[in-house]
């Protein structure tokens, strides 16, 4: 699988596999997608790297350890179930604010800093899976 | 909350600072920790003129109310006598805890123990709650099996431990089932209630389940024949154990249920027969026994036991004048027996040994133990003016009826009673006079701490005696009542009346007398005898112990046989047979739907998966097979499509792909046989047992889907989505929002199961590796 | 519909379940990630059926027109996926350990806790 044409390609297959998987998650409240969906993306586009190009560059890429962005998207996810304390709501329910822009109304919320979660999770702990798998392989 | 809740539960409290007090000061610490269940008995003193003015007291804490389980205490006279034995003589053990290991490395270890099995014992005989109830008495159980094995190096006390707790756990599983049956019975849950349904319970066709699960509980715990064998063993634990565990308290506890359940259970043919029949049996051979014994503790806990005998056949005799003896003799016993235990530990303290044989003339080195051992002694021995005489004089006077069953039993406990005499003047005399023998350490009178406790008890002895009156309307009466079910007055004095009691006694003192000068001899025709006897329960507990090890070992090996194919098979065969016969039994197997029409594609992608799931199965080598694998998994991303779940069908995808390229990844790396090389018969077993279960499932998925389907919930969801939770796609906001809760946990699932993968691969193997492609 | 959906996820637990109980591996393992899609098919057929109306409320709704697939289901599935995959990896990884370790892929060779001639346990206190 080491070609020439896969390995000069495949950073740029993950560059857009990654950004295309951010827009999914963001979109998922409205349409098909969702951070488990967005999260499966992105660790597929990590592991095509990582079979391409070996895994160290993708360690590189990545920066962090992909099991620590795992443990950061749980810690969000259970971040974002705190401000419903204040609200005096049970714990993880929903909250909205909707600043605007300009003239453009963001709706965030709650949810979707949970979502978030959620997509680091998935994105961090099949990454360390695939990528630990793929560094066996090397050795 | 009231105070004496809290005071119930100071001994806890105690126990957690112990361990600390004694780092810091010592055996000292004996002083401050003595005073927690000294509050306790100061503060039950209060009761005293209520309670024998017939008040009674419930109080409590509600913990699950819907299910009647609640922290709740009933004080009368009979758990406030009992209170006030376990707080008193409780404060004095401390003490003499305190002084017996004293520089001891584990003492605040055991004075912690102790105060556990002091909250413990005091719960049981205060608690109201039926459960509550069975959980002190559990605790007391595992407390005591903490205090036997505290000399946990030596394999006679780990025995002893385990033998106590399996023998007194065992029967607190008989009384769990045992006030569950009260409880169904009446409905009730608190024992002051349930007492009021004394004749209920009589007349319900339970009443025989509920009195031999009572039985079984208070025969095991009070070491009735022929559970009596823990007992003495249990004496491998420190004297202070012996002392407070098994004479005064924790054995009581056994007489302590059948005299609290006597208003309910009692007063029947069977009680009356099967009580005083155990009772005097365990008598009997409780004083046989304790005569062949040399050693001072030895001989007091095989007296113990046969005092435990009496009481039970006293609490079964049936007339209150009984009721009334057992409850003085219980008192009695308490204070002469505390009191000798805590002798036995003095002398073995001091001079270094317990036989009797190795021991004498200690009358001049420890003439303030000698003192309390002679007051106890004299006590046990039933001689006047002490409280043990007139325990004595009322047991004559209950039992001795003319009828052939009363003389029967009065004979047995003559015999028994000169038996406790000799015994008590074996204890109180042997040690102390003759000739001074040369003993292991030079002896001389102990500390303080050591001798306090038995002095206070034996001199109590005489003073409950001599101000009998008071004794009778504070302690006897209030007890006897609560036991007998109504008023009693106790009104036994001092003084000697003629009559047939006085008689008895003699005749018990003349035959004691007549015993205890040919000791030797007795002695040694007991052991001939037990000899020529051989078994015993204590060597059938062992084998009972072997026989279960064994029979579990024996039945795990069957069940559990190491092969994971014959634990699937069992699993699924039992799930296929299950399904199929509970739907055939129930009358729910499913019709047969008419195919509606398929569509061309729709047969397609079927046939796709299912031609994926064949070549999974025929695979010639690893690399079609997971194709094949693939295959079916796009299959069933497809069918997710085809019904309207994008979102199924899009993760569904990424999964298969990642699927197959990590087993890709693993497999390359193994050498495998590559395609199934069972013979022809296992094959087929195993695929008639995977159609077995698969088909169970075909079945149930239809018998399902011809009922009508309820959409409330599907509803609810689709009504609310975009109204209050502000999204269009409905299944991703039922994931982050609707069940975000099991969404957080199943994110934690999945970074648990990258933990693991990652620690499998980083952790060495226990052999050099073998590579599958070298 | 449901009938030949219903024998579909039939043939799928007969195969995952052959395939559990054959003795490699790496059989196994097959027989797993066929388990995990046969019960999400399991689920989502006891759901009901709808044909390709995705549960997505249209933009100038508050609430859904007409009939959409159940949504339920299909959230439980899809959380199911991914879990199934994450054990479904661990367990590779865990076959495959083992088979370094103590160098078979039989299960009936593999007796490191549970051995053959285990001696009875001992008796003593």
């Amino acid at each position: 699988m080491n070609t020439i044409i896969f390995r000069t390609f495949a950073p740029y297959l993950t560059a857009l596999m990654v950004l295309f998987s951010v827009f999914i998650l963001l979109r998922g409240h409205n349409d098909p997608g969702g951070g488990f969906i967005g999260g499966l993306l992105a660790a597929s586009a990590f592991a095509i790297y990582g079979i391409a190009n070996g895994v160290t560059p993708v360690r590189r890429a990545i920066y962090f350890h992909p099991i620590s962005l795992a443990g950061f998207g749980l810690f969000i996810a259970t971040l974002a179930g705190l401000p419903s304390i204040l609200a005096q709501v049970p714990f993880l329910t929903g909250l909205w604010v909707y600043p605007k822009i300009g003239s453009v109304e963001l709706a965030l919320s709650t949810t979707l800093i949970f979502d978030i979660g959620v997509y680091f999770v998935v994105v961090g702990t099949i990454t360390s899976i695939a990528l630990a798998l793929e560094e066996r392989l090397e050795d | 909350m009231n105070q004496t809740i809290l005071l119930l539960l100071l001994p806890f409290l105690a126990a957690l600072i112990a361990p600390a007090l004694v780092r810091v000061l010592g055996e000292k610490a004996a002083w401050l920790l003595a005073l927690a269940p000294a509050t306790i008995f100061t503060h039950l003193t209060g009761y005293l003129a209520p309670v024998a003015a017939g008040e009674k007291f419930t109080m409590g804490l509600q913990w699950v109310p819907s299910l009647g389980a609640n922290l709740s205490f009933y004080i009368d006279g009979l758990s406030l006598t009992f209170g006030l034995l376990i707080s008193g003589i409780g404060t004095l053990i401390i003490l003499y805890a305190g002084g017996y290991l004293k520089g001891h490395p584990q003492q605040g270890r055991f004075i912690g123990f102790l105060f556990l099995f002091m909250g413990s014992m005091l719960g049981v005989v205060m608690a109201d709650n039926l459960i509550a109830l069975f959980v002190y008495w559990e605790l007391t159980s595992i407390t005591s099996f903490l205090l036997i094995g505290f000399d946990h190096n030596r394999e006679a006390s780990r025995r002893a431990a385990v033998q106590a707790l399996v023998v007194t756990g065992g029967g607190g599983l008989a009384l769990l089932a045992g006030v569950i049956v009260l409880n169904l019975i009446t409905g009730n849950t608190e024992l002051s209630l349930v007492l009021n349904s004394g004749d209920v319970i009589r007349e319900s066709p339970f009443y025989l389940l509920a009195f031999w699960l009572i039985i079984a509980a208070a025969f095991t715990k009070s070491a009735q024949f022929p559970f009596h064998f823990w007992l003495p063993n249990a004496m491998e634990a420190p004297t202070p154990v012996s002392a407070y565990l098994h004479s005064a308290t924790m054995v009581k506890a056994g007489v302590y249920l059948l005299m609290r359940t006597n208003p309910v259970l009692g007063d029947t043919a069977i009680w009356q027969t099967v009580l005083p029949l155990f009772g005097t049996v365990t008598l009997v051979i409780g004083t046989l026994l304790a005569i062949r014994q040399t050693d001072l503790k030895l001989m007091l806990a095989y007296t113990t036991v046969a005092s435990l005998g009496l009481l039970v056949m006293l609490t079964g005799f049936g007339s209150e004048k009984a009721i009334e003896a057992a409850v003085y003799y219980l008192v009695a016993h308490a204070l002469f027996k505390g009191a000798l235990f805590m002798v036995a530990g003095l002398i073995d303290h001091e001079a270094g040994t317990r036989d009797v044989r190795k021991l004498g003339g200690l009358r001049k080195a420890m003439p303030i133990t000698f003192f309390a051992a002679a007051l106890a002694g004299l006590s046990m021995a039933g001689l006047p003016p002490f409280i043990g005489f007139m325990a004595k004089e009322e047991i004559y006077y209950a039992i001795a009826k003319p009828d052939a069953w009363s003389v029967a039993i009065t004979v047995f406990t003559i015999f028994g009673n000169a038996l406790m005499l000799v015994i008590g003047a074996a204890v109180a005399i042997l040690p102390f006079f003759g000739q001074k023998v040369e003993t292991p350490k030079h002896a001389h009178e102990g500390p303080i701490l050591l001798w306090l406790g038995p002095v206070v008890l034996s001199i109590c002895g005489v003073v409950s005696a001599i101000f009998a009156s008071a004794t009778n309307l504070l302690f006897i009466s209030p007890m006897a009542s609560a036991v007998a079910g109504d008023s009693v007055y106790a009104k036994a004095a001092i003084v000697f009346h003629l009559g047939v009691p006085l008689t008895l006694s003699v005749v018990t003192i003349a035959l004691g007398c007549l015993i205890f000068w040919k000791l030797e001899k007795a002695r040694f025709a007991m052991a001939y005898i037990l000899r020529k006897i051989g078994w015993g329960p204590d060597h059938g507990f062992d084998q009972f112990i072997a026989g279960t090890v064994g029979l579990s070992t024996k039945i795990t090996r069957i069940i559990q046989n190491g092969r994971m194919e014959a634990y699937m098979t069992t699993v699924f065969l039992v799930f296929g047979i299950a399904v199929w016969s509970s739907l055939y039994i129930f009358d729910e197997l499913p019709n047969w739907p008419r195919p509606s029409g398929l569509s061309f594609y729709e047969t397609g992608i079927f046939l796709l998966a299912f031609v994926g799931l064949l070549a999974i199965i025929y695979a010639e080598d690893r690399l079609t097979a997971i194709i094949s694998l693939g295959i079916q998994g796009f299959a069933v991303a497809l069918i997710f499509i085809l019904f309207g779940a994008p979102d199924l069908a899009f993760t569904q995808f990424m999964v298969e792909t990642l699927s197959v390229v990590i087993l890709a990844l693993v497999m390359t790396r193994l050498t495998l046989h590559k395609t199934d090389h069972r013979p022809f018969y296992e094959k087929s077993f195993d695929f008639a047992v995977a159609l077995t279960a698969g088909s169970a499932f075909t079945a149930l998925l239809l018998a399902v889907v011809q009922v009508a389907f309820n959409p409330a919930l599907s509803e609810f969801f689709a009504a609310y989505s975009r109204t209050i939770a502000h999204g269009r796609n409905i299944v991703n906001v039922i994931i982050v929002d609707f069940r975000g809760v099991d969404t957080l946990g199943e994110i934690a699932v999945v970074m648990i199961a990258g933990l693991g993968i990652i620690a499998l691969i980083r952790i060495k193997g226990r052999q050099p590796r073998v590579e599958g492609d070298q | 519909m449901e009938i030949a959906l219903a024998l579909l996820v039939g043939c799928f637990f007969t195969v995952s379940i052959y395939l559990l109980l054959s003795k490699y591996v790496i059989r196994i393992l097959l027989g797993v990630a066929i388990l995990g899609n046969a019960v999400n098919l399991l689920i989502f057929t006891a759901g009901r059926l709808t044909k390709e109306i995705p549960p997505i409320i249209p933009e100038a709704l508050q609430v859904p027109d007409g009939i959409i697939a159940n949504p339920l289901p299909q959230a439980l599935i899809l959380t199911a996926i991914v879990i199934s995959f994450s054990f479904f990896a661990f367990l590779l990884v865990l076959g495959y350990r083992a088979f370094q370790d103590l160098n078979t892929d039989d299960t009936d060779s593999m007796r490191f806790a549970e051995p053959v001639d285990e001696p009875n346990p001992p008796l003593g206190y």
